[in-house]
Parts: C-alpha cells; structure tokens; sequence
C-alpha cells in the first residue's frame, strides 16, 4: 500500500468519526503517552525553559535572580574565555573525528572479513563503549601519567623520554582526544559493520567480474553505499565531540593552564565554581544553536554524499 | 539529538531538581520524636583527620541539650563550596555550615546567613578574641561566630639539615636563607627535595606582603600586585620549581604529593598550616617548624573559619547553641587544642597555653610569634575567579610557558576585569 493510500484512509476515518469519539480516541492516546511524557516534561522541557530564563539573569544560586536581558549573551560573545573554549572544542573535534570514523573504519573492514576469533575481538573493541567515561579517563590518566605512568616508562626502555601528556598544553589535547577516540572506536566499528554486512554481495561479484580492483571496488562499492552509517556516525560523533566533558574533567580539569577547557567544563565552572548560573546557562544555548545550525547543514548537505540504497 | 546536550543546556536548572531529590530527605526530617531537634551541621576541616574530635564536641553538646541532635555532614575544602552553593540553592541548605573568612564575606552579603543576634541566648561575647568576632560581623549583625584558627608556618627535617650540616631554619631566615639551605639539601638522585611551596594564589598573597607589596590598591578597586614587589614574589615562587622543588609532571597529580614526600624524610622544607602538626605525630625522623622567613617584611597566612546558621533554618535558637558551643566552650576549645586542630579563637590565654605542652613539635611557640604579623587574604566578590586567574598565570609562569612579567601583567588584567 502506498502512504498517499493510508493517508487517504486515516482522513476519510477521522471525517466519519463523531466529536466524542474522537476526544475518546485522543484521551488513549495521551495516556498511552503519558510515561514518556511526564520524564520529558519533568527533565527536559522544564529544565530547558527554565535555563533559558536562568540566561536572561545574574545568578549566583544563593542570592535572588537579577535580571539583565541579554547581558550574558553580549559579555560571552566578547569574552576571550568563550572563544578559546570553543577553539578548543573545535581542535578536539578535529582531532576527534577523523580519529574515530577512519580507526572504526578501518576495524569493521578487518573484522568483516572470515578470522578466527571474530566474535570475540568484536566484543572486545566494544567493550571501552559501554564501560564508565570516569573509569575510562582514570584509567588513561594513570597510563599516561607523565612521572610513573607505563606509557612513559615503555618509550623509556627505548630511551625515549615521553612528554608530560596532561602536564604539557602542547600535549594535554592530543591525550584526551587519543583516549577519547580509544572509547569510541567501538560504537563507530559496529555501525559500520552493520552497514558493511548490508552491501549485497552480488555488487561486489559483478564487480570482480568485470574486473575491478580492490581498490576500485572499495571507492566506488563499499564506500557509497556503507554512506548512510557513515553519515549517521559523523553525525552522532559531532555532536558528541561538541559535547565533550567527562574525560576533560577527569583527566585535566580543563588544564594544563586552560588549555583543554572545552565549552561544557567551561559551562560547568561557570555554574559551580564561579556562581554565574546565567552566563553557564546562556552559553548552554549558544552550544546548542552551534550544535543544531551544524546538525543542520549536515542533514542538508548529505544530499551530496549520501547513497540510499 | 543526544540527552547530554540538553542536560548540558539545562545544566544550571537542573541543580534546583538534582539537589532537591538528593539532599531534601535530611530537611524533611528535622523534628524527630519527642520533640527532638535534629540540627544539620556541614563541614570542611574535620574530616579526614579529625571526625573523632568533633564527634567528641558533638556529644558533649548534645549531652548539655538532649533535646538537640547534631547531624555532621563533611566534604573535602575542594568540594564544600559546590555543595553548598547547591543546596542553599535547592532549598536544602544544613542549618548550620563552616565557612571560611573569603567566603563568609559573600554569602553574609548574600542573605543567606541567619542573623545570629536574634536567635542568641545567654552567653558573654568576651569569650571571644574581639578582632575574631568582629571579622565575622556585617553591618553591625553577627553573621557568624569564629571557630578555628589557622596560620601557615615553615616544617623542616632536622634530620636531613643535621646529615647535610646545614644549619637549620631560624625566626630571621629570609628568602635568600632559605634559598641557600634548599640547594643544598636537594639531592635528585636520593629523590630529596630542598623545598616544596605549592605556586598558587594563596602563596602569591603572602609573599607578595612578604616582598612588601600589596594586591589590591587601597580602594580596592584595583590590582596592585603587577609591581617590583610582585615580581619578586612571583619570582621567588616560580624558582624554586624543578631546581628545589619538583615539577608539575614530576608530581604528576599524585594527590597528597607533598605530605607524603615530607613524611617520607624526602622532603627538606615544607610550607604548610599548623594543621599538619597531629598528621605528623609518627614522623620517624625530628621535624620542627619556624616562622616563615620573610624578605622585607614577615608575614604569615592566617586562615580564620566561623560557623554560620543558614537564614532559611527553622531551629535558629539551637543552631545559635550549637554555634556557641562549637566556638567557645571548653569543651571544644581543649578539645582543638590538645588534638592540635586548629586554634580556638577564645579570649582566656589558659587554654591556649595548653597548645604548648604539647613536645611535638619543640618549637610550637612558633604558631603564635607568626600572629604577630599577619597577611589576609584579599577579598571580592568574585573571589574563586581571582583565585584561578592568579593561580593559573603563575603555573604558566613555574613551566617556563610565560615570562614572570608576562604572567603577573596578565593575571593583574585579568583580576582588573573580575573588579570592573
């Protein structure tokens, strides 16, 4: 049945239908949206009206609110702060995800193909994705700790002597991204898969009877139409990557000197460590429109990349 | 779009939810049976070396008001002022909290303490050392009464300054002493370190007094420390990092780095608060400690906390109780004292002197010489963004990122921002 068919239906029903059964009909449907619905409301709605209202304010949470318009939004506008927290979220991304799309690419290629043990590594390389960002972090702290830690003990053995990577801010960056895409690379690798393992095989075939190359088979085969996973995974890494803060928190506090403190340790240092709940929450929604205008352009430029079927 | 930006976005509302769900239980359960008063109380300097002795402060309170009962909270100093800051406001703020001079100052201005005059009972305020309960009085209301005194003093191995035959610290050490003695005692190859003064905010005050300069202007409507003084201070703080003293990677963010490093006889000379003293008791070496050394003037850091009652407490008459008991009593002014604590802020000298019959360590006389010429720390209204601007700028300064000029030019902008 087409959809022009089923909407033509679901009109021609809801024109027959009398008032009060309608508002029948509406009452089982709200009820049956209602548990979603309280959460959101309760958790999401609220919050977000509300610390749009907390952006138009001078909050320090223990005095009564001040109102100061769009006070917040011009100082952070103007604010050398601001700017370098979303220059450095902007270097994370950068670092970030080419990291994690080309690493997850590269390990959903190798772990498509017949091995032994396929099973196992896969559960493997997922597994830094659902364990605790604080663990995570820890343990990469303790790794790359520049005095004791065993990264720098085994360049020592090759009588390198390892850089302080979360003491030095020419290696702070570099650490949490390398750790960062260390945690993701599974999640990326098992969309990838997914859509690796949708690619008929008949394509491939024909290919190979025609006489492509693995190389040829691979840029104009695989790639195009394994691009709808790699589109949703760019998407979701970006907007992870603008969201960075566990790790940063953990590993840094945003040091050494300021050099890894992204937008949201810089928003949460704002609200509970300096007492500025409005300047946090407006630079919350200046994120937010940064993160939706990208999220934007991207759905809108697939167009040019994406392969559906 | 992901759950984490919203909560991102909504980061400073969702405080108000977050802290109502998790502390209000304690609130709802203020009266207890039989009309007993349960009395919160939060605190950053008991735990972790001594909830023993403030549990003996507590039931000894308790035992001379049955009708009250005393619920301590701690949370480490780093922590404290983020979980107060969110339960007062979440509306679950402790009846009565701690609080430190630099932070009392902002939330008396606030309104969010309880003005002590009109809940108080019966009680003498020349108990008190008058300067202390004055510091903690705005616009003629008490807002708080002193608890605990602090100041920061020079410990040094005797040990390792006797193997060494260097002579150990005096009263009239400057700098420059200290300078000499610490290039001797450190030996990087044993691991020993001359000295260890940590490079932040708190230090630059004091040695910038020490230098004879000021922070802040007279109106206070300026930094004042970008001058020859500052510098030096900087100067004298950032040099001592990796020739005296370890550096930041070398530390590599070992929690309790110094205190183990002192402990361990690795560590010469240690700047640090009298607090460390019952921290030290089983030190397998002789340590002792001495005033600070000054340059052009000594000067010493006093650290001075109060208790306060939250103005929205529905038992103001047991918090002023508790308050007053805490502060003065004898209870808890010998208790402090004989556990090396902190000092208590009372007027009556015998119980002070009590502090020095304790023989570790020898010098304890040292404590109160360096009261005599104190530096406070400055005040304003956006203090914790002060404190990090400094700190953050001579920490680029100490790894050698920045000129010592440079940083002390930018931290003073900075702090110029903060004030305009």
């Amino acid at each position: 049945m087409t959809l022009t068919a089923v909407r033509a239906k679901a009109g021609g029903t809801r024109e027959r239908r009398a008032p009060r059964r309608r508002w029948r009909h509406a009452g089982t449907v709200a009820v049956f949206l209602l548990p979603s619905l309280i959460p959101l409301t309760l958790y999401t709605l609220i919050p977000m009206v509300a610390s749009f209202w907390t952006s138009l304010h001078e909050w320090d949470l223990i005095t009564e609110m001040r109102w100061v318009g769009l006070g917040n939004y011009i100082e952070l506008l103007g604010d050398a702060g601001t700017r370098a927290a979303f220059l450095h979220t902007l270097y994370f991304i950068a670092g970030y995800l080419p990291l994690v799309y080309l690493g997850g690419l590269g390990l959903a290629l190798l772990l498509n193909r017949a091995m032994p043990g396929r099973r196992l590594l896969r559960g493997v390389y997922f597994l830094p994705v659902i364990t605790s960002w604080v663990v995570v972090a820890l343990m990469w702290k303790w790794l790359l700790n520049p005095a004791s830690g065993v990264v720098n003990w085994a360049l020592g053995l090759f009588g390198v002597s390892g850089p302080g990577w979360w003491t030095d801010p020419d290696w702070a960056m570099p650490s949490i991204i390398f750790a960062s895409a260390w945690k993701d690379l599974g999640f990326v690798m098992i969309i990838l898969l997914a859509g690796l393992q949708a690619i008929p095989k008949e394509f491939q075939e024909a290919a190979m009877v025609d006489g492509a190359g693995a190389v040829r088979r691979f840029r104009h085969i695989t790639l195009p139409l394994l691009s709808p996973s790699s589109f949703f995974v760019v998407v979701i890494s970006l907007i992870n990557g603008f969201q960075v803060f566990d790790q940063v928190k953990i590993m840094t506090g945003g040091g050494p000197g300021g050099a890894t403190q992204v937008v949201v340790s810089q928003i949460y240092d704002l609200t509970f460590r300096y007492g500025r709940a409005g300047a946090a929450s407006a630079l919350s929604w200046l994120l937010f429109a940064l993160v939706l205008l990208v999220t934007i352009v991207q759905i809108r430029g697939q167009r040019r990349w994406v392969t559906y079927g | 779009m992901s759950q984490r930006i919203r909560v991102a976005a909504s980061l400073a509302a969702a405080a108000l939810l977050a802290t109502a769900c998790s502390q209000g239980s304690a609130t709802k359960a203020t009266s207890g049976e039989g009309g007993k008063v349960t009395l919160r109380y939060f605190t950053f300097s008991a735990a972790p070396d001594h909830v023993k002795d403030l549990d003996k402060i507590e039931k000894a309170f308790e035992k001379e008001n049955p009708k009250v009962d005393v619920v301590v909270e701690t949370a480490p100093f780093d922590e404290y002022f983020t979980k107060l800051q969110t339960s007062i406001a979440g509306g679950t703020a402790p009846d009565t909290f701690e609080l430190n001079y630099e932070n009392f100052v902002t939330y008396a201005g606030a309104g969010s303490l309880l003005d002590l005059d009109t809940v108080k009972g019966d009680g003498d305020p020349s108990v008190y050392v008058k300067e202390s309960l004055e510091a903690f009085k705005r616009d003629g209301k008490q807002y708080a009464l002193p608890a605990s005194f602090s100041t920061v003093v020079l410990f040094y191995n005797k040990d390792l300054f006797d193997k060494a035959g260097v002579a150990p610290p005096t009263a009239d050490w400057t700098w420059t002493d200290e300078q000499a003695a610490a290039a001797k005692l450190t030996d990087k190859k044993k691991g020993v370190f001359g000295d260890f003064q940590p490079v932040q905010f708190f230090e630059f005050y004091k040695t910038l007094k020490q230098a004879g300069g000021e922070f802040l202007s007279a109106d206070g409507k300026k930094s004042a420390f970008n001058s020859p003084a500052g510098v030096k201070a900087a100067r004298w703080l950032v040099s001592k990092v990796g020739k005296t003293m370890p550096t930041e990677a070398e530390i590599g963010g070992t929690a309790d780095y110094d205190t183990n490093l002192f402990k361990s006889g690795k560590l010469a000379m240690w700047h640090n608060g009298i607090w460390q003293f019952a921290g030290l008791k089983d030190a397998p070496f002789t340590w002792d400690v001495v005033v600070e050394p000054g340059e052009s003037a000594k000067a010493s850091a006093v650290f001075h906390n109060a208790v306060a009652a939250s103005s929205g407490t529905k038992h103001g008459k047991e918090a002023w109780a508790w308050a007053r008991f805490l502060s003065s009593s004898n209870t808890a002014a010998t208790t402090r004292v004989e556990s090396s604590w902190e000092l208590p802020p009372v007027a009556d000298q015998a119980v002070l002197s009590g502090y020095l019959k304790d023989p570790k360590p020898a010098n304890r006389q040292a404590v109160f010489d360096s009261l005599k010429s104190i530096a406070l720390p400055p005040v304003i209204k956006r203090q914790q963004e002060m404190q990090d601007a400094v700190t953050k700028q001579l920490t680029e300064a100490a790894a050698g990122r920045k000129p010592v000029e440079e940083a002390l030019k930018a931290a003073a902008s900075e702090v110029d921002a903060l004030l305009g």
